[in-house]
């Protein structure tokens, strides 16, 4: 069968070999062409007026004297947009530009396209706001309270029954788990109950938000855009903005990190707008400080989690309520927290409700493995707790109690063969378990779950005369994916890598992809890829067969040739992928394979991380002195990129957990919107990230692969929160622990 | 924006004095720059001082070490002399930004830029550095902790600037240190910082200067510090008595970058961390 998607174990070539990304010489000679840098005769600036207020009434509007400066060639507010009231799409439009009110500091409310950026900055200048000041909420506890200022007023509780009759800032109450959890916790001998609080973050990409756009008055349009996923792109502008998909050509550009953010539009609908309006090119790019305030920042949260165990170590019921801040725009972050909360653990009683809640802050993106890094820091502090309670080695408590296959998992679906048991294992037997810890150091652990995605996958694959072979995907490659797709590409045409050159397609040359999120790329193209490289393979034994004159069940694909089988055929050489490429024009024309599916069947992952730390208890300043990441990839197509997103994850997670945050003044407004004091690690504040791959085959794909992107920032708020509170001997609760939490938490342990 | 490059200090101060709109001096430029692109400063007036000779200059005579205005961080690690003999001011200003902001940014512009937090504020303050103050009519000698008066704020009258800073002369056992505490390793700005300058004789600290940054509307000069280890070998006692004149001297406010107990707090710690680097590179045992 082609395209049977089950794991077969086949033996590998070329997969699993470190190989140099095909994008590398560009990216480091600054030759690669990001969202920036694209140009277009006659294009012209965007720049956008931006709220200062966290909650206001839009009272008046005036942009008639930006519009007759000279140079600036086209003025746009809400009221220039289709009216989405109503509609599915009302949320996003609203996010790029503001209605009648703003929501957080920082919402657009107007934007002007002009000659160049001086003209602009002056015709922004010249735009007249009258505000009405609104009460504003941005904390998500405040938000929950009785009384507390309403961020939308058409917004009523789901997920609750009866159905409320008053509007609330909690949009959705997602609840899951099985078993009765009262009868569980009656039966533990230990039962620990703790709150935990995690700040919001940003995904801190380094490359901002920014396209090129252009419509002309014909209706055809391209937009030049750095984003996870052109096909999505492409579907939310045409629909916000009328227009035909087919005539809307997105391009991707390469990508200076996305990591979630650049899954949703933000400028780009509005850059349209301003280039159909002005009839000329658009480019628009945000600022660091738009970055921060006005694209999209994963939750700040709050929870309570419960956990009752025997002395014996088994967990007889678990608990979690966590509160996920959405910023002003409904999200499903409080569902997916609530899903991965117990995800590791089987578990007889379980339940997990998680709440959505609007404040006055930017819209929620994705960020890596959305939701589950804040629903593990809680839920792997309070087992360390457990373990604490009863005197058991938390490793082991973890082990006693992971999820296996066959388990239900505690958000519904039963586990198939799985990595957690093996991630843990590897662990306690991994040496960084048996180093010793000096003065002031400590030791923590933690564990991690993601579901990861599969979806809409395009691929094509065309053979050239002198054999050489495009790839063409359409998953944006974000983290090294044409390096894997062209392994798998070489390893089933039985080629070597560099005689396959992979492109990511446009818009309008290859069928719809699906978004490169949710660690689906590698899986979904990766299965696409297959399927169309044996398409062509197909074809080859068709145009061999031609050519000998035999029937195509006498040829076989074997290490990139046909051969002819059977004793009769003896005497027929056999044809090379380059013999049979030079000849196609005799044959029957260019060669290609295709293949498009919805992939289905993605593997669940799995990681354990291991952390050590030294706390200074006289500034409460902490160093990460080593960490070990140990995830369960299904298989590593190219080690050193899934070792990179291993050590990427983890990376990003210790920024998280130490000292990046937003942080919000009495007026609801962004103190920290820049680098210098949004502080993600640098190169010394991190040690080398040892990292060990586990190869826990996926049975729904063929080569055995699961997603690598995302587990690997689940584990460490909580790997570094047990490791933190072990070196400081006080429980920290509050994420990030930055030095000022550390050393005041250290002094109310001693008073 | 018009952009002037002079070659003496007088033609500076004079296009500055006769500037009707805002006029800055461009040093390393790596706050000014910072500001104009954000839109936080928007000069009339530009003033580069990089080609005024005397401003390039760092001349060791016999009175002391001259530093002009425009020698940036990185030309101050690179002079053997002066980190030899000032260790503790040279790695307060190699601690601003990375080394591209190294090889443009200068002390006095630090200085002038007037923040709480300047890291080679402390430490120049805690050596005892003298500012020389060049006007449209007059030139002046003053203090370096008379220049900034609150968070961004300096005593410069309209056109006088700061030509260079002045060292004492180094004689018998001295040394000096900076600490700051940030919550990363580099690229940071001091949520509290310290800077110690002392001598020795007898093994005994004989003079001592304490200067902590960040903790006030300007650098704190804290002389009960000081008082509390004078006459000391630094035992505990004396350490610990000067660790609570510096909390005593602290009125920090709470912000995004630290909160007033915990600078309170570590400014203590940092003062007695600092002194006793420079105890040791006086030769203190």
């Amino acid at each position: 069968m082609t395209h049977d998607q089950s794991f077969t174990n086949q033996k590998f070539k070329l997969v699993g070999s470190r190989v140099n990304r095909p994008d590398g010489v560009d990216k480091v000679t600054g030759r690669a062409k990001y969202g920036a840098d694209a140009s277009a005769p006659g294009q012209l600036v965007a720049l956008f007026l931006r709220s200062p207020h966290a909650h206001a009434k839009i009272k008046k509007l005036d942009t008639s004297k930006a519009e007759k400066l000279a140079g600036v060639k086209a003025v746009i507010t809400s009221a220039d947009l289709p009216d989405h009231t109503a509609g599915a799409q009302l949320d996003v439009l609203e996010n790029c530009m503001a209605r009648d009110r703003v929501l957080y500091d920082g919402h657009a409310v107007a934007a002007v396209a002009a000659i160049d950026k001086e003209t602009a900055k002056k015709a922004l200048k010249l735009i007249k706001v009258s505000y009405g000041k609104l009460p504003h909420v941005t904390d998500v506890d405040e938000a929950m309270r009785p009384g507390a200022p309403l961020v939308r007023e058409d917004i009523f509780t789901r997920g609750v029954d009866p159905k409320p009759t008053e509007p609330s800032n909690v949009c959705k109450v997602s609840t899951f788990g099985h078993g009765d959890i009262e009868a569980g916790f009656d039966e533990a001998d230990v039962i620990i109950e703790k709150s935990f609080k995690t700040e919001q973050t940003h995904q801190g990409y380094i490359e901002p938000h920014a396209c090129l756009a252009s419509v002309g008055p014909d209706g055809n349009g391209e937009l030049w855009v750095t984003t996870q996923g052109h096909y999505t792109y492409r579907t939310v502008c045409a629909a916000l903005l009328g227009m035909d998909m087919a005539k809307l050509k997105v391009t991707s550009s390469e990508i200076g990190g996305g990591f979630g953010g650049k899954t949703h539009v933000w400028i780009e609908p509005i850059a349209l707008a301003l280039s159909r309006k002005a009839n000329r090119p658009v480019k628009a790019v945000m600022t660091r400080d738009e970055v921060f305030k006005a694209s999209g920042p994963t939750c700040s949260t709050s929870m309570d989690i419960k956990i009752g165990a025997k002395k014996d170590g088994t967990i007889t019921a678990g608990s979690a309520h966590i509160r996920y801040q959405d910023g002003a725009f409904r999200g499903q972050w409080g569902q997916l927290g609530a899903m991965t909360a117990f995800a590791c653990y089987d578990l007889k009683n379980v339940q997990s409700v998680g709440y959505d809640v609007l404040v006055n802050r930017p819209k929620v993106a994705a960020y890596r493995a959305p939701s589950a890094p804040m629903a593990a820091f809680g839920v792997e502090s309070t087992m360390d707790l457990v373990a604490e309670a009863i005197e058991m080695d938390p490793v082991t408590l973890r082990i006693k109690n992971a999820a296996k296959e066959g388990t239900r998992a505690s958000y519904g679906p039963t586990y198939g063969p799985i990595g957690i048991g093996p991630t843990l294992e590897a662990a306690k037997n991994h040496p960084h378990m048996r180093a010793k810890l000096k003065k002031n150091q400590g030791r923590g652990m933690a564990c991690g779950f993601w579901f990861n995605f599969g979806g809409q996958t395009c691929t094509d694959i065309n053979i050239s005369a002198d054999g050489t072979v495009n790839l063409t995907l359409g998953t944006v490659d974000v983290g090294g994916s044409r390096a894997s797709m062209s392994l798998i590409c070489a390893e089933e045409l039985g080629i070597p890598y560099d005689q396959v050159k992979a492109n990511i397609a446009d818009t309008s040359s290859l069928g719809h992809n699906d978004t490169t999120e949710g660690s689906r790329g590698t899986f979904s193209s990766g299965m696409a890829t297959i399927f169309a490289a044996r398409e062509a393979i197909e074809e080859m034994k068709e145009r061999a067969a031609q050519t000998w004159d035999i029937p195509v069940e006498e040829v076989e694909w074997v290490e990139g040739e046909a051969r002819a089988i059977g004793q009769k055929n003896d005497n027929l050489p056999p044809l090379t992928l380059k013999d049979i490429a030079a000849r196609a024009a005799a044959t029957g024309g260019p060669i290609a394979g295709h293949n498009e599916v919805v992939a289905d069947g993605a593997g669940v992952s799995f990681a354990s991380h291991i952390c050590d730390v030294e706390v200074d208890p006289e500034t409460g300043g902490t160093r990460i002195i080593r960490y070990t990441v140990i995830q369960d990839a299904g298989k590593a197509i190219n080690p050193d990129y899934v070792e990179g997103q291993f050590q990427g994850g983890a990376a990003q997670g210790i920024g998280w957990a130490l000292n990046e945050e937003y942080i919000y003044g009495d007026d609801g407004r962004l103190q920290n919107a820049g680098f210098l004091d949004y502080r993600i690690p640098v190169c010394s504040d991190l040690p080398f990230i040892d990292t060990e791959i586990l190869e826990i085959p996926n049975p729904n794909h063929p080569y055995g692969i699961r997603g690598v992107g995302e587990t690997s920032i689940v584990p460490p708020l909580a790997a570094i929160g047990n490791a933190v509170s072990n070196a400081a001997g006080v429980r920290m609760t509050h994420v990030p622990m930055s030095p000022p939490r550390i050393l005041k938490a250290i002094e109310e342990a001693e008073a | 924006m018009r952009y002037e490059a002079p070659t003496t200090t007088q033609e500076a101060a004079n296009l500055i004095a006769r500037e009707k709109g805002e006029a800055f001096v461009l040093a390393g430029g790596t706050d000014l720059l910072v500001r104009m692109k954000t839109g936080l400063s928007d000069p009339t007036l530009v003033v580069d001082i990089k080609h005024i000779p005397a401003m390039q200059d760092v001349k060791t005579t016999d009175s002391g070490t001259k530093i002009g205005a425009a020698v940036s961080g990185s030309r101050l690690n690179a002079n053997k002399k002066l980190k030899k003999a000032w260790p503790g001011i040279v790695e307060a200003a190699n601690l601003i930004g990375s080394d591209q902001i190294q090889g443009r940014a200068t002390m006095v512009g630090n200085l002038c830029n007037a923040s709480p937090a300047a890291d080679s504020v402390p430490a120049m303050i805690a050596a005892g550095a003298k500012a020389v103050v060049v006007g449209p009519k007059k030139r002046r000698t003053v203090p370096v902790e008379k220049i900034a008066t609150g968070p961004g704020k300096t005593s410069l009258a309209k056109g006088e600037i700061v030509e260079s800073i002045n060292l004492p002369k180094r004689t018998g056992k001295a040394g000096d240190a900076y600490l700051r505490f940030i919550p990363r390793t580099e690229m940071d700005i001091a949520v509290v910082s310290a800077g110690v300058n002392l001598t020795l004789e007898r093994g005994l600290v004989k003079t001592a200067r304490v200067c902590l940054g960040a903790v006030g509307p300007t650098a704190v000069l804290v002389q009960k510090a000081a008082k509390a280890i004078i006459g000391s070998k630094l035992d505990e006692e004396s350490l610990d008595k000067m660790a609570e004149a510096c909390s005593a001297a602290c009125t920090p406010i709470s912000d995004k970058r630290g909160t007033v107990e915990y600078r309170t707090k570590v400014a203590g710690v940092l003062a007695k961390r600092a002194a006793k680097i420079a105890f040791k590179r006086a030769g203190g045992k």
